[in-house]
């Protein structure tokens, strides 16, 4: 899995880092920053369900 | 002929009158109280997929919007200086992005000792005056009050002018006090944008309105919402999160065993009674949706109390269930306009509910559920008033 965050569409709602913290973080500005672009297996549940529960579309997921 | 919306007889059930609403049709044009037509959507895909459609407009002033609202909000909705929540991108992004960094999960975490302290020391005043007392006006407001004027730097002394005034704007007894409302609240906020206290208020004023990017009666706009957004829904939420837990024992027992289980918990509580039941839109281009075919111009009222009870998206929708995962709810919208605060919000729930009932654990309600006073339709659901004792 390959995980992205579209900082152009992000509007800072913070889904992404509330669900898997270990992947998402939001920069200063509260933007969506990825911290690790190719997840753990263990991860990819939770970065699945931040990309089901971000409202804008950011949290990209290539598989 | 069913319409919409229709006044809640449980505090935490959607209408009954809904019924009809339920029967796994997402979405079907009807006739609103106030005489408009509109398609009415309880499906969760077609809701979650309409809320993040850049068709679909926010903005009030387009033709055909469903105004299922009171004459005060509807006047600050359609006014020159409304607010960012309901205007579309790229004006509301760009201001959603100069208050993004005030609401990150981080800063929520820098605030955390600070919002216990606020729940604590509530908690304290209201053990000292002991009980019975109006869990309201002790506790669920004073929590998201004090936290937001404190974040906003508004002086929590006027605490009293500020949430009589949204409360009138909001649910005024008449036009004329609700219109009065509005003008006193905006007038206390112009005068509060031009030399604010420290706080967010002031960081956008140096930041934007100094430098030329917001105008002070935009901030003031701004600063009204936050502060109204900041403290009545939370304790609302607060309230009848309280009645919930009540009136489902063997639920709270399972909420104060274990501090594990309060997110999760707090998700549920937040889609089973879903304070804010419509989300209010207008399709500014023909959308095919399920089906149908909303044209440009034809209003959308995503009916969020049912999409939060759709059975597709949650099993058996009417069980109260802490132990579910629930994550999935609209309570607080979906798309780019998805409540700004909500992690606050959930900040402030997180750790004003365990408080609550750790410290009180006799907590119990003074007067039957059903013979408390619920809102009206057409604002933020909840009770005025909760009888308690311990």
């Amino acid at each position: 899995m390959h995980v992205e965050g579209d900082r152009e569409v992000c509007v800072g709602a913070g889904m992404c880092v509330l669900t898997a913290p270990d992947v998402f973080d939001q920069d200063d500005d509260g933007i969506v920053k990825v911290l690790h672009e190719q997840p753990d297996a263990g991860e990819e549940d939770v970065v699945r369900q931040a990309a089901t529960l971000c409202p804008s579309g950011a949290v990209k997921l290539l598989t | 002929m069913i319409t919409y919306p229709q006044q809640r007889t449980c505090p935490y059930h959607p209408a009954s009158g809904y019924e009809e609403l339920r029967d796994g049709t997402p979405l079907r044009k009807i006739r609103l109280v106030n005489g408009q037509e509109a398609w009415v959507v309880s499906g969760h895909d077609q809701a979650r997929a309409l809320l993040a459609d850049p068709r679909v407009s926010a903005d009030r002033t387009n033709a055909g919007f469903p105004m299922i609202v009171p004459p005060a909000v509807k006047a600050v909705h359609t006014s020159p200086n409304r607010p960012f929540i309901v205007r579309d991108d790229p004006e509301h992004n760009r201001v959603r992005r100069m208050l993004i960094s005030e609401f990150t999960i981080r800063r929520l975490r820098e605030m955390r000792p600070d919002i216990e302290q606020v729940v604590h020391d509530t908690i304290d005043t209201m053990l000292a005056a002991g009980p019975p007392t109006d869990l309201v006006t002790a506790f669920s407001l004073p929590v998201p009050s004090l936290v937001i004027s404190r974040l906003l730097g508004v002086p929590y002394a006027d605490h009293e002018f500020f949430e009589k005034a949204t409360s009138d704007i909001l649910r005024g007894r008449t036009p004329e006090v609700s219109v009065k409302a509005t003008q006193d609240l905006i007038g206390y906020m112009t005068a509060l944008a031009q030399d604010p206290p420290p706080g967010l208020i002031a960081r956008l004023k140096a930041d934007h309105v100094d430098t030329g990017a917001m105008t002070t009666d935009d901030l003031a706009f701004t600063a009204l919402l936050l502060l109204g957004a900041g403290h009545e829904t939370t304790a609302s939420m607060i309230t009848l999160s309280v009645i919930t837990l009540l009136e489902h024992p063997e639920q709270l027992a399972a909420f104060r065993a274990d501090p594990g289980t309060v997110p999760a918990s707090v998700e549920e509580l937040l889609r089973y009674l879903t304070i804010v039941e419509s989300i209010l839109r207008v399709a500014v281009d023909d959308i095919a949706i399920a089906d149908v075919v909303i044209k440009a111009g034809e209003g959308i009222v995503i009916a969020s109390s049912l999409v939060n009870r759709a059975a597709d998206a949650f099993d058996d929708p009417d069980r109260f269930d802490l132990g579910r995962e629930a994550a999935h709810h609209v309570a607080f919208g979906y798309g780019v306009h998805q409540c700004l605060g909500q992690n606050l919000a959930r900040a402030e729930l997180h750790l004003a509910l365990p408080a609550l009932f750790d410290r009180v654990p006799g907590l119990r309600l003074a007067a039957p559920v059903d013979e408390l006073e619920l809102r009206p339709i057409m604002t933020i659901q909840g009770v005025d008033a909760l009888p308690v004792t311990w």
